[in-house]
C-alpha cells in the first residue's frame, strides 16, 4: 500500500474537534436526564394508614435496628415500602439487542477495514 | 523472531513506543499498580455497591457481588495477559489500536475516559457529602454548601496528577491502605472476634431472603459491577511501571483478589447490621453503609474510622480516576484520534499535563449538575461496554499473536473459558442494566454510534496509518 500522508490539522479544525466531543459527551449524559429517560424509580404500590412495624413486614430484631438508626413505623413507611417494577416488554428486549449487536457489528466492520490498511502500511503486502 | 519479541527480556521489558526509552517517566513498581487498581475501586466497598441490595435483597446482592467477582477475574486475567506485551499508556485503548482496529479503539478510548470521568465525579459528590456530615457531628448548625469542597477535591487532585505520576499514586497507596485496613477493623470489632458481636444475619433476613424473587438476583447484578469497577485501569500505568512484563500481572491479580476479600467482608459487615430496605436504598438510607454500620456499633472510634475511611477511599479512587482518564485522554492525543495538542508531555514532571487539565472542567460539569444515581449508572455502562470488548479483544489476539509467536510476561489459563465466561456474564448484565435503564442503554449506544461515524468518515482522515502500530511484534497472522 503507498504511503498515506495525514492532512495537517489546523488550529481553529482542531478547536471545533474538541468541541464537538465536548458537545457529544456532555449531550449523552444530560439529554436522557433531560428527557425524563433516565432510571427506573422506586413506587409505594399500597400505602399503609397507621403503620406499625408488624404492618410494614418487620420481626422485632428489624424493628429494633430501624429504631437504633432513628426510624419510627411512619418515618420509615416509603423507605420499606417502595419498590422496583421489573416488568418489560419483549419488544423493547429484542429492540436493546438488535441496538447493542447492530453497535458492535458497526465497530467490528469499520475497525477491520481500517486495521487492514494499517497493517499492511506497517508490514508491507502479504 | 521470538528473541525480538520477548517484551520480558532485560532488553525490551519496559521499552516505550517505537522501541525506544522516551515517553512518560517509568519509576512505578507493583505496588503502586496495586495501589492504582485497589485505589480506584475499593471506594465501592464504600458507597454504591448497596443499589444491589436495593436491587434484589440482601442474598441477591451477595450472589451479584460473587459473580461480578468472577467477571472481574476474567477481566483481570485477559488484561494481564494482554497489558504484559503492550507497555505503553492508553491500557485497553492501546490493546484495542493494536489488536482490533484503530475505530475499536477509539470507543474503548471514550468508554475509559468516561468511565473514569464519571467515577471521579461521584467520588468528589460523595467527598463533599462526607464534609457536610463531619461538619455536622462537629457542631455545625445550618446547612453546609457542599460545592466548594468538591470543586476542592477536583482541584487538588489534578493538580497532584500534574506534578507527577509518583507523587501521586504513593499517596494512593498510603490512604488506600488505611482505607483497607478500616474495613478489616470494623470486620474484627463488629463479627464477634474482639468483644461482642453485634452481626443478627439470619433475624435481619427473616421474611426478606429474596424480595423480589429471582429477578431481582439478575437485577442485582448491574450494582454488583460497583465492588469492583475500575480493577482494569491499572493497565493505564503500563508506560510508567518500571517492568511492565512483570508488575503489571502482579499488580492486577493482587488487585483483584484483595477487592473479592474487601467485598465479601463489606457485604458480611452491612448485611448483618442494617435491615435490607435501608441499606439497598444508597440516596435516602444507607449513603455511606459502611460508616452507617460503624454509628450502630457504638464506638465513636469505629465512627471516626470508617468517616475517614470513606473519605480515604473517594479522595483515593478520584486520583486514580484522574490519572487513568487522562493516560487515556494523552494516549489518544498522541495518534491524532483527538487532536494533537492533547498528546503532549510536560517537559519537566513528564506527565500528559494538558489532558488532565482539560478533563477537570469536564468532572465538574457533572460532579456539579448531575445526581448522583445518574453519575454511577453512567460509569456503569461504559464500563460494561469496555468488558464485553475484552473477550472479543483476546480471541483476536490469540488469533493473530499465538503463544509462540510472542512471549507474554503473563499467560492466562483455560483459555477461551475466561473470554466466554466473561461475553456470558456481560449479557446478564446487559439484561439488568435493561431492567431498570434499557432506554439509557440505547440512548448511550446510539451516542456510540454517532461518534463511531463523526470518527470513521472524518476524524480518522488526520491519524497516521502504519505508525500507530508502535509495539515491536511481528506481522499479525492471517493479514
Amino acid at each position: 500500500m503507498a504511503h498515506y500522508e495525514p492532512p495537517k490539522q489546523g488550529k481553529a479544525s482542531q478547536l471545533i474537534d474538541v468541541i464537538v466531543l465536548v458537545i457529544l459527551t456532555v449531550g449523552a449524559l444530560f439529554v436522557p436526564l433531560w428527557m425524563g429517560m433516565a432510571g427506573a424509580a422506586k413506587t409505594v404500590a399500597a400505602p399503609i394508614e397507621n403503620a406499625t412495624w408488624e404492618a410494614l413486614g418487620q420481626t422485632p430484631a428489624q424493628a429494633a435496628q430501624y429504631e437504633a438508626l432513628g426510624y419510627t413505623p411512619e418515618s420509615a413507611h416509603d423507605l420499606i415500602l417502595a419498590r422496583f417494577d421489573y416488568s418489560f416488554s419483549v419488544g423493547a428486549l429484542v429492540a436493546m439487542v438488535v441496538v447493542i449487536l447492530l453497535y458492535y457489528f458497526l465497530i467490528l466492520r469499520f475497525s477491520d477495514i481500517e486495521y487492514r490498511e494499517v497493517i499492511s502500511e506497517k508490514f508491507g503486502q502479504k | 523472531m521470538m528473541t525480538d519479541t520477548d517484551i520480558t527480556s532485560p532488553v525490551m521489558d519496559g521499552m516505550g513506543p517505537h522501541g525506544t526509552k522516551v515517553g512518560l517517566l517509568r519509576v512505578l513498581g507493583p505496588a503502586h499498580v496495586w495501589a492504582l487498581g485497589v485505589g480506584i475501586v475499593l471506594v465501592g466497598e464504600y458507597m454504591g455497591w448497596n443499589f444491589a441490595v436495593g436491587k434484589g435483597g440482601a442474598y441477591a446482592a451477595l450472589i451479584a457481588c460473587w459473580f461480578a467477582g468472577i467477571l472481574y477475574t476474567c477481566v483481570a486475567m485477559i488484561d494481564s495477559e494482554v497489558t504484559s506485551t503492550v507497555a505503553a499508556a492508553g491500557g485497553q485503548y492501546t490493546q484495542a489500536k493494536h489488536i482490533v482496529g484503530p475505530l475499536m479503539a477509539f470507543n474503548v478510548g471514550l468508554y475509559l475516559v468516561f468511565a473514569y470521568t464519571m467515577l471521579e465525579a461521584a467520588n468528589a459528590i460523595t467527598a463533599g457529602y462526607l464534609f457536610f456530615v463531619v461538619a455536622q457531628m462537629s457542631g455545625h448548625a445550618g446547612d453546609l454548601d457542599q460545592r466548594p469542597f468538591i470543586i476542592l477535591v477536583i482541584m487538588f487532585l489534578a493538580w497532584l496528577n500534574y506534578r507527577g505520576v509518583l507523587a501521586t499514586l504513593t499517596f494512593n497507596l498510603v490512604i488506600t491502605a488505611i482505607a483497607f485496613v478500616a474495613i478489616l477493623v470494623l470486620f474484627v470489632s463488629t463479627s464477634g472476634i474482639l468483644g461482642g458481636g453485634i452481626m443478627q444475619h439470619a433475624a435481619l433476613f427473616e421474611g426478606h431472603e429474596l424480595p423480589y424473587g429471582w429477578i431481582g438476583v439478575l437485577a442485582a447484578m448491574h450494582f454488583g459491577l460497583w465492588y469492583y469497577l475500575g480493577i482494569e485501569g491499572t493497565t493505564q500505568a503500563a508506560e510508567e511501571v518500571r517492568s511492565p512484563a512483570r508488575a503489571l500481572p502482579f499488580g492486577t491479580l493482587a488487585g483483584i483478589m484483595t477487592l473479592l476479600i474487601a467485598a465479601t467482608l463489606t457485604w458480611y459487615i452491612c448485611s448483618g447490621v442494617l435491615p435490607w430496605e435501608f441499606l439497598g436504598d444508597g440516596v435516602n438510607g444507607a449513603v455511606a453503609p459502611l460508616f452507617s454500620t460503624a454509628q450502630l456499633a457504638g464506638s465513636t472510634g469505629l465512627v471516626w474510622l470508617l468517616g475517614f475511611g470513606t473519605l480515604f477511599a473517594t479522595l483515593a479512587s478520584a486520583n486514580g480516576c484522574i490519572n487513568d482518564a487522562s493516560r487515556a485522554w494523552f494516549a489518544m492525543g498522541r495518534d491524532k484520534y483527538l487532536p494533537g495538542w492533547f498528546g503532549a508531555v510536560h517537559p519537566k514532571y513528564r506527565t500528559p499535563y494538558r489532558s488532565i487539565v482539560f478533563l477537570v472542567p469536564i468532572a465538574l460539569i457533572f460532579a456539579l449538575g448531575a445526581p448522583l444515581d445518574q453519575v454511577i449508572t453512567f460509569s456503569i455502562l461504559s464500563g460494561l461496554l469496555e468488558y464485553t470488548f475484552m473477550p472479543l479483544n483476546i480471541i483476536m489476539f490469540r488469533k493473530k499473536w499465538p503463544l509462540n509467536s510472542i512471549k507474554r510476561g503473563y499467560e492466562h489459563p483455560f483459555h477461551p473459558l475466561p473470554a466466554l465466561t466473561l461475553l456470558a456474564l456481560c449479557g446478564i448484565t446487559f439484561f439488568a442494566v435493561f431492567l431498570g435503564y434499557g432506554t439509557q442503554l440505547v440512548a448511550m449506544i446510539g451516542f456510540y454510534i454517532v461518534v463511531s461515524l463523526w470518527f470513521h468518515f472524518w476524524r480518522y482522515r488526520f491519524v497516521n496509518r502504519g505508525t500507530q502500530f508502535t509495539m515491536p511484534w511481528p506481522k499479525p497472522q492471517g493479514y
